[in-house]
């Protein structure tokens, strides 16, 4: 009988492949009959090309019998969301407009995991265009949470997030605009990583809210996301919002920042509307560092609490009217048969290409850029972001991180919040500040609730210092045996 | 700043290419009006004297040297056209 591969790190499958104990093809092999065991339930991916994948397997098999292994992601599966490109695969950004594009470039990303002898194994469900926070809002229907199938696995990565969790795939890569990587990741059990704004390339990502997106990996060690990033962090210069900065060796520099740390904890995401068995893990979560040493330390954020959620639904939906007004039916995407006129054509296209909740954020995007409202919402909301930022900056002076929960409640119920738009942006409150000044964020399984959903903590660190942010999730990872729970699928 | 009731639809629809139908109209309308009244918390912070932040990383100007380099190939740029002839892209008549 074969091993059971389903639920090991990536790290621990990259040992197995350098001691020859296992071979790639294997490994793709495992994941694919997991994918056909258990995604017809899950419904994480979008589509996946297990040929391709299989001959990059080969590949990677014969780089390591030639001694010419590249490094610990050869030869290891990843998956990719459905909004990061893969040269010769479908990018559909899980919306009908491009239901049938076919990517013509790899991203800056997928480039560097390919030079890491990573293998791309298929496109994971998300909300059209980044846009939810539940993987509800795809034209290719909704993904269920691993743990409760009538449950959603979070947003927008929620494919990317319930690959991992359902044992298909060790690593995946989604992208964080206001949460989208942490949110899921904390609802599936697992971890996710969203880095510095300016570290990781965002060419070939399709565009949402392009100054906040943000590329990073979901996984289910801290050690595996360490690993993750490492290969795509670093300048690109086809990305020129890119940040010209070394990349340090992640784990090397993980385990010299040993604590204790001086912690944060924002006192205002703690208050109402946090779920009771939340708010009891991550109180656990802050007695574990202070056992540990470290000091911890209450801290103030009263405008990320207060107004990150109004600040941020002007600004990623104004990005989004200016960025999404690329889909016109003319170069690529949906056309729509019957127009009139060019004029038309556009009209008809976009209302037949886009879902609901893509149209309600260009027309909320548009209002308030339009003559009139600028000032008035677009430019206030930016001081504001100004104003976060150096909220932020300040506590950070003092603080090695901020801890908080990700999400104020664990997974909510399949089309619970579907027709209440703010209901659902509220899910993202513990999240969206962090995007808004730029900094990196994790979330790491805390734990569970009663009735056996997961619970994610969030930690919050300095620009650009993921290794000491990696360092303090890691130390909390390592104390708990939370990955050794698995949904019963 | 204003209140949701200022969101002219047929308006903001037009300037976004976007054909919407009357049932979506008033479904945005009301969806988008309880969302402006959220935003609308704006107005209680000072921003007086505030530089408006336009990117979270000190990032400026970012110059590319002037030089040629290849890029996609002709049937690359044109794979996911949705009508092509001739190695262009076909749309409707824009012109008398």
């Amino acid at each position: 009988m074969a091993r059971d591969l389903t639920y090991l790190s990536a790290t621990e499958l990259a040992a197995l492949l350098a001691t020859r104990q296992l071979s790639s093809v294997e490994l793709v092999q495992s994941c694919l009959a997991r994918v056909q065991a258990v995604d017809t339930q899950v419904k994480a991916f979008n589509s996946r090309d297990e040929a391709a994948a299989l001959a990059a397997a080969r590949e990677s098999d014969a780089r390591r019998a030639a001694g010419q292994a590249r490094g610990p992601l050869d030869g290891i599966p990843v998956g990719f969301k459905d909004v990061i490109a893969v040269e010769g695969q479908p990018l559909t950004c899980s919306s009908k407009m491009l239901a049938n594009y076919v990517s013509p470039y790899d991203a800056t990303v997928t480039t560097r995991l390919k030079a890491a002898g990573a293998i791309p194994l298929g496109r994971l469900n998300m909300d059209e265009f980044a846009m939810g926070s539940s993987t509800e809002n795809s034209a290719f229907g909704p993904t269920a949470n691993p743990w409760d199938l009538t449950r959603v696995p979070g947003g927008s990565s929620g494919g990317s997030a319930a690959a991992v969790a359902a044992g298909e795939l060790p690593l995946t890569l989604g992208s964080d605009t206001g949460g989208s990587i942490r949110q899921p990741a904390a609802l599936c059990g697992i971890v996710g990583l969203k880095p510095t704004y300016g570290l990781v390339s965002r060419f070939g990502l399709a565009a949402y809210a392009s100054s906040l997106d943000q590329i990073g990996p979901l996984s289910r060690t801290v050690d595996d996301a360490a690993v993750l990033l490492q290969a795509i962090a670093g300048h690109d210069e086809r990305d020129s919002t890119s940040f010209k900065a070394d990349v340090p060796d992640y784990r090397a520099e993980m385990a010299k920042r040993s604590g204790p740390w001086r912690i944060g904890v924002p006192k205002e995401f703690f208050g109402a509307g946090l779920d009771p068995e939340v708010g009891a893990a991550v109180q656990s979560a802050i007695g574990h560092y202070r056992k540990a040493g470290c000091e911890i330390r209450e801290v103030s954020l009263p405008l990320a609490a207060e107004q990150a959620i109004a600040v941020y639904y002007l600004i990623a939906t104004a990005e989004a009217s200016s960025n999404l007004a690329r889909y016109d039916g003319i170069r690529y995407g949906h056309r729509a048969a019957k127009a009139k006129d060019v004029v038309d054509l556009y009209f008809q296209s976009r209302a037949e290409g886009f879902g609901d909740e893509v149209k309600r954020r260009i027309i909320l995007g548009t209002h308030v850029l339009s003559s009139g409202y600028y000032d008035a919402y677009y430019l206030r909301a930016q001081k504001v972001r100004t104003l976060i930022r150096n909220e932020f900056a300040a506590v950070l002076k003092d603080c090695d991180a901020l801890l908080s929960p990700t999400s104020p409640t664990p997974a909510f119920r399949i089309g619970e919040k579907s027709s209440d738009p703010l209901a659902m942006y509220l899910t993202d409150i513990y999240t969206i500040s962090v995007n808004l000044a730029g900094l990196p964020g994790i979330s790491v399984p805390c734990g569970f609730t009663a009735g056996g959903l997961p619970i994610g903590l969030q930690l919050i660190g300095r620009p650009f210092d993921e290794s000491g942010l990696l360092a303090i999730a890691r130390h909390y990872e390592q104390a708990h045996d939370w990955r050794n729970f698995h949904p019963s699928l | 700043m204003s209140a949701g009731s200022d969101l002219n639809i047929d308006y903001v629809a037009n300037l976004a290419r976007l054909a919407l139908t009357d049932e979506q109209k008033a479904r945005y309308a009301r969806q988008l009006g309880d969302i402006l009244h959220y935003v609308d918390k704006l107005k209680q912070v000072d921003v007086a004297g505030v530089e408006p932040m336009a990117h979270a990383a000190p990032v400026f100007n970012v110059w590319q040297t002037d030089e040629p380099r290849s890029g996609l190939t002709t049937g690359q740029a044109l794979r996911n056209a949705p009508a092509q002839r001739q190695n262009m892209i076909v749309v409707p008549k824009v012109v008398e």
